[in-house]
């Protein structure tokens, strides 16, 4: 037996004994995720053993290195570990930006102090990160933005606000961009920690067109920020952001993905041909791009992807995306229109339907990434 | 999916270099279109596919040939396509081979199909679009063989080839599957009408005027033409969404590289955000349909049985995404897209034909909701 089999046959009987079979169940909406940190009341017992055991073995994280609370995986093992987990439907133990999106660049650009006190507690969902990156006047053009950070010798100062800031009124700690100098765009911007506790932070949750509150306005005043709370060098932050994005654009194009590629005709059955037709077309381009989706993570893993490809990928989900919950909300007719039944499960298509705008939207929106693609992949010349 | 291994990475690059160096326009599709060729293709250069082992692609090794299979053989066509070079690879080598695949016929052919001899072609549409099911033409037994009654069209390298499969209609009626059967038909056996079509490459209208075969004219079993039918029809569908592929590709790079040459107002046109944005969506379009032709192609090969969903979706993407790319291609290159001396509009007529070719984007669409269940 080759070591993957024998890590794939551990693998399955630790499961098979340590998933509680409430996490067994598929999630039936956002809120049956575990998001973890400080003030998170778990949803029951089962989920909160879940946590523990999976943290335990360092499979919240399994590819980061054993010191920083991964299990250090290498990428078949990962392969296997997911696979396993897929094949009895258990839940992800803990969903986080902190694992997303934060992890990824101090695993990259932080420092080793950096790494072991942030990097575990990632790991163990035990503080909750949230990602300061929009404010009310940098939003495609995010390197515009303007919340100030002086050197106050021992300790940095920040004010301004930020917008758009996913569940800051949740989480523990931000991850946020501030402007060090202002001598150069890019090169005056630095990436900043601090608690969402100190004095000086507030929040304030914006209500969207679908009805939810998922989003933020989040205001510095006179925040006092410990000076070794800087990712990587002072005035270098935007290298940290766009090493980021990258990873936050792939998670996004990957919501273009739904179940079986994402198709639409098999369950919605339309009987209108003219809506049929439209449907036909669209599995089309749903079925597509699931195959492109599987080659995009094969080169990507290989090294062959274009380093501004997440950006066409990025583009094509959302939008493939958007199409989806139209054609839904088609298909549902006057039914698809309820916001708040029962029967309608709260209204779950039309919030869905909504909700899917800003998914070209956030992250930097399509015609953000078409630039992109335009210049960093095709070459045509800068304006 | 997996990645190209370094095998067909190397086969690639071949076929590419090939193709690039011998099977472009000028010494190609404008030479035979311009000396008024009537095969459409030249036949030292057919030969030429052969002596590079391509033909072989779709034989298995036993019969002296690669035993290699649709992702190879896709890899060659994006590269036919992007070079626009008309070659009968697609009839004869993929789509010829698979059809007789397994039966007394691929001894009979494929030696000359490996030596880039033998061109094959196949008789399956008969009405004004692709609907291989409502095949009516009569074949009924007489004597030790078959009589044959009907008409063809659309017979890509019809005029040409040195051996027409042509389905017909054993039993049954007109929307059935079943009742087909796939007969070897010689060259000049039917009345032939040679039709240049709009991208120079020749095709032939067949009539069959009680044209008699013999029995062993029949490719695999009488009544059971469906299967070998269905055989060459996935390889050819599959083949053509790959040469689409080359096609807008071809096309777009050609006119990427327009967008960095040609100024107005002052300044490159490539500068507009207008034009930078539609080509920046064609650019990631063609991405999804070289990943979703080149998955059909495995799946293909390893005979999974999703493969036929698969295949009408790369057929379907591919041709709306070529046509995408073609009109673009000659929109933005404005005056000069429209002369016969740019190569611009070339694409656009090729990609008309293939895109015609096994079934249109509306039929494989129709055929994707069809086996989704509704």
């Amino acid at each position: 037996m080759s070591d993957l089999d024998t890590f794939r046959s551990e693998t399955r009987a630790w499961l098979d004994a340590n998933c509680p079979p409430e996490m067994r169940e598929p999630m039936r909406s956002e809120a049956d995720a575990c998001w973890g940190g400080r003030n998170w009341t778990f949803q029951s017992d089962a989920q909160r053993v879940w946590l523990e055991r999976m943290a335990e073995r360092g499979w919240t994280v399994p590819h980061w290195p054993k010191e920083y609370g991964g299990a250090g995986l290498n990428p078949g093992e990962a392969k296997v570990l997911k696979e396993e987990m897929a094949r009895i439907d258990a839940r992800s133990p803990l969903t986080s930006f902190g694992i997303s999106m934060l992890g990824p660049a101090l695993l990259k650009f932080g420092n080793e102090e950096q790494k072991k006190r942030f990097l575990p507690e990632i790991a163990r969902g035990e503080i909750r990160w949230c990602q300061g990156y929009s404010e009310p006047g940098a939003g495609s053009d995010l390197a515009g933005l303007q919340t100030k950070c002086e050197d106050k010798g021992d300790h940095w100062l920040v004010n301004g606000q930020k917008v758009w800031t996913s569940y800051a009124d949740k989480a523990d700690w931000i991850f946020c961009l501030v402007r060090t100098s202002t001598e150069s765009k890019q090169g005056g911007i630095s990436f900043l920690l601090f608690d969402m506790e100190s004095p000086g932070v507030s929040t304030k949750p914006i209500l969207l067109i679908s009805g939810y509150s998922p989003f933020c306005e989040t205001f510095f005043d006179d925040v006092q920020v410990p000076k070794d709370q800087v990712v990587g060098e002072v005035n270098r932050g935007w290298d940290v952001a766009k090493y980021l994005l990258g990873h936050e654009r792939e998670m996004i194009a990957g919501m273009g993905l739904g179940g079986t590629g994402g198709t639409l005709g098999a369950s919605l059955k339309p009987d209108d041909p003219l809506l049929r037709a439209e449907v036909a077309a669209f599995d089309v381009d749903a079925l597509a791009f699931a195959a492109m989706s599987e080659r995009f993570f094969e080169m990507f893993k290989a090294g062959e992807a274009h380093p501004a490809s997440p950006s066409m990928m990025k583009y094509a989900g959302t939008e493939l995306n958007k199409r989806r919950h139209e054609l839904a909300m088609a298909a549902g007719g006057f039914d698809a229109l309820e916001w708040d039944s029962d029967r309608s499960k709260n209204g779950k298509s039309a919030r869905d339907w909504l909700r899917t705008k800003a998914n070209s939207i956030e992250g930097g929106t399509s015609e953000v990434q078409l630039g992109i693609v335009a210049k960093h992949i095709l070459g045509l010349p800068g304006t | 999916m997996a990645l190209l291994n370094e095998d067909q990475k190397m086969l690639q690059e071949t076929a590419a270099s090939f193709l690039r160096d011998e099977g472009g326009p000028a010494k190609q599709l404008r030479h035979w279109r311009d000396t008024g060729c009537t095969d459409g293709y030249g036949t030292d250069f057919w030969q030429q596919f052969g002596e590079l082992g391509l033909t072989g692609i779709c034989i298995p090794e036993a019969q002296g040939g690669l035993g290699l299979g649709a992702v190879e053989a896709a890899l060659v066509l994006e590269e036919i396509g992007r070079n626009l070079t008309p070659s009968p690879f697609l009839t004869t080598a993929v789509v010829g081979a698979k059809a007789i695949e397994g039966t007394a016929h691929a001894d009979r052919w494929y030696p000359e199909i490996l030596a880039g001899k033998a061109v094959l072609a196949l008789a399956v549409d008969e009405g004004r679009r692709h609907a291989p099911e409502q095949t009516a033409l009569k074949a009924e037994r007489r004597g030790n063989g078959f009589v044959l009654n009907g008409a063809k069209k659309f017979v890509v390298h019809g005029n040409s080839a040195d051996m027409v499969l042509t389905v017909a209609r054993t039993a049954g009626s007109a929307g059935e599957t079943g009742g087909i059967t796939l007969f070897a038909v010689p060259k000049g056996a039917a009345e032939t009408e040679m039709v240049t079509l709009a991208d120079s490459s020749k095709a032939a209208r067949l009539t069959f005027n009680d044209v008699e075969l013999d029995a062993d004219a029949v490719v695999g079993d009488v009544d059971g033409g469906w299967a070998p039918l269905s055989r060459a029809l996935s390889a050819g569908r599959a083949g053509a969404a790959a040469e689409l592929v080359g096609v807008a590709a071809g096309a777009t790079a050609m006119t990427v590289d327009y967008l960095k040459q040609r100024k107005q107002f002052g300044k490159l046109i490539g500068e507009f955000q207008a034009l930078q944005h539609r080509a920046a969506h064609l650019y990631g379009e063609i991405e999804i349909a070289r990943a979703v032709a080149l998955k059909a192609a495995e799946l293909l090969d390893s005979n999974d049985p999703q493969a036929d969903l698969i295949v009408a979706v790369a057929k379907a993407k591919a041709a709306s995404v070529s046509k995408l790319a073609v009109q673009e291609g000659v929109q933005m290159h404005g005056g000069i897209g429209m002369t016969d001396e740019h190569d611009i509009g070339l694409y656009m007529k090729r990609d008309a034909v293939l895109g015609e070719l096994f079934g249109d984007t509306y039929f494989h669409r129709n055929r994707v909701a069809e086996l989704s269940g509704y």
